[in-house]
């Protein structure tokens, strides 16, 4: 019954596949709004990265729907791990190459982060890769010494807040008459670090969420308790 | 270019597998972070650095630490030679 049903529905899915293919020609109707915004993203957005122009500018709506993701992600980890017995035993402290190794990459980790998050508008990179190195920049000293005391409800702050400026940002360009997240603020010098109006504001936003939001998920995974 | 693609591609395959053949969970994670750190490598090939750096960052990165995390929290973390593995055995 259950090889029946497996076979039903792998054929079922074989014949939807073979159904699209058959039905919409390859690259037929041609797709042309990478082409148009390939063209118009420089002068509409400022932006010299044009990923960062789609990401922000065109589809900042879909941006913040990923954040949420992330954000009920985070939460539902920390609601499934639950909180950690006051006399657990802890994992003792790495050895000197890792805690030497720790303290000599947290500067340059941080630098690193901020530099491809403030420059997500200039050059590859933005405030989710930007987010991620900074969240391991600050998982470092904790796994080097895995007592370090992590100050969760600051990193609550910051994420609030930053996920907060995002939504405000969006907010006041609906009011002063644009669509939803338009950015603002004029076009600015193509190439400059002011330029492409509030995207770099966003950008700053959405790295210091992620970044907060993963070292904080990230530090309650490796407080738990292990099971032994 | 096309046996830089071609010797990346073979290494994907080789860790993918690997990260289904091997018995040592540790082991998988850690193939399973060879697999994305290629994948970003070829993302960079093809021009697209912005894609390369969210997977070496997120894929090759921070995944694999959460499932190493995992792995720790389910009490699966065993390296050959560990020093709480052996004061396990010796007590």
């Amino acid at each position: 019954m259950r090889n029946l049903a497996s076979l039903l529905f792998a054929g079922g899915l074989a014949f939807l596949l073979m159904a699209i293919a058959a039905l919409l020609p390859f690259g037929h109707p041609p797709v042309l709004a990478g082409g148009a915004i390939l063209e118009q993203a420089a002068d509409q957005v400022g932006a010299a990265n044009i990923v960062t122009a789609v990401v922000l500018g065109y589809r900042g709506l879909d941006t913040l729907g990923e954040i949420t993701i992330l954000f009920a992600a985070a939460a539902g980890l920390g609601l499934v791990l639950g909180r950690r017995r006051a006399g657990a035993p802890r994992d003792p402290d790495a050895g000197p190459v890792l805690r030497t190794g720790a303290a000599l990459m947290f500067p340059l980790l941080v630098l690193v982060g901020f530099h491809i998050i403030l420059h997500g508008h200039l050059t590859p990179g933005g405030g989710f890769q930007g987010g991620v190195i900074l969240a391991a920049a600050f998982f470092l000293p904790l796994l080097a010494r895995p007592g370090t005391p992590v100050d969760h409800p600051g990193l609550s702050l910051v994420e609030g807040t930053a996920g907060a400026v995002f939504i405000v940002t969006g907010l006041v360009a609906l009011l002063t008459g644009g669509e939803f997240l338009q950015p603002l603020l004029g076009t600015g010098t193509l190439g400059t670090l002011f330029s492409a109006g509030t995207l770099p504001i966003l950008y700053l936003a959405l790295g210091l969420k992620v970044g907060a939001e993963l070292a904080g998920l990230l530090a309650r995974l490796a407080d738990a308790e292990t099971d032994t | 270019m096309i046996w830089l693609v071609s010797v990346i591609v073979v290494l994907m395959l080789g860790a993918a597998l690997a990260v289904l053949l091997l018995r040592n969970p540790v082991g998988a994670v850690a193939a399973a972070s060879v697999v994305s750190l290629a994948l970003s490598v070829l993302f960079v090939l093809l021009r697209a650095p912005d894609v390369a750096m969210t997977e070496a960052a997120v894929g090759g990165g921070l995944g694999s630490l959460i499932l190493a995390l995992s792995l720790r929290r389910l009490g699966l973390w065993r390296v050959e030679g560990d020093r709480a593995e052996q004061e396990r055995d010796d007590a």
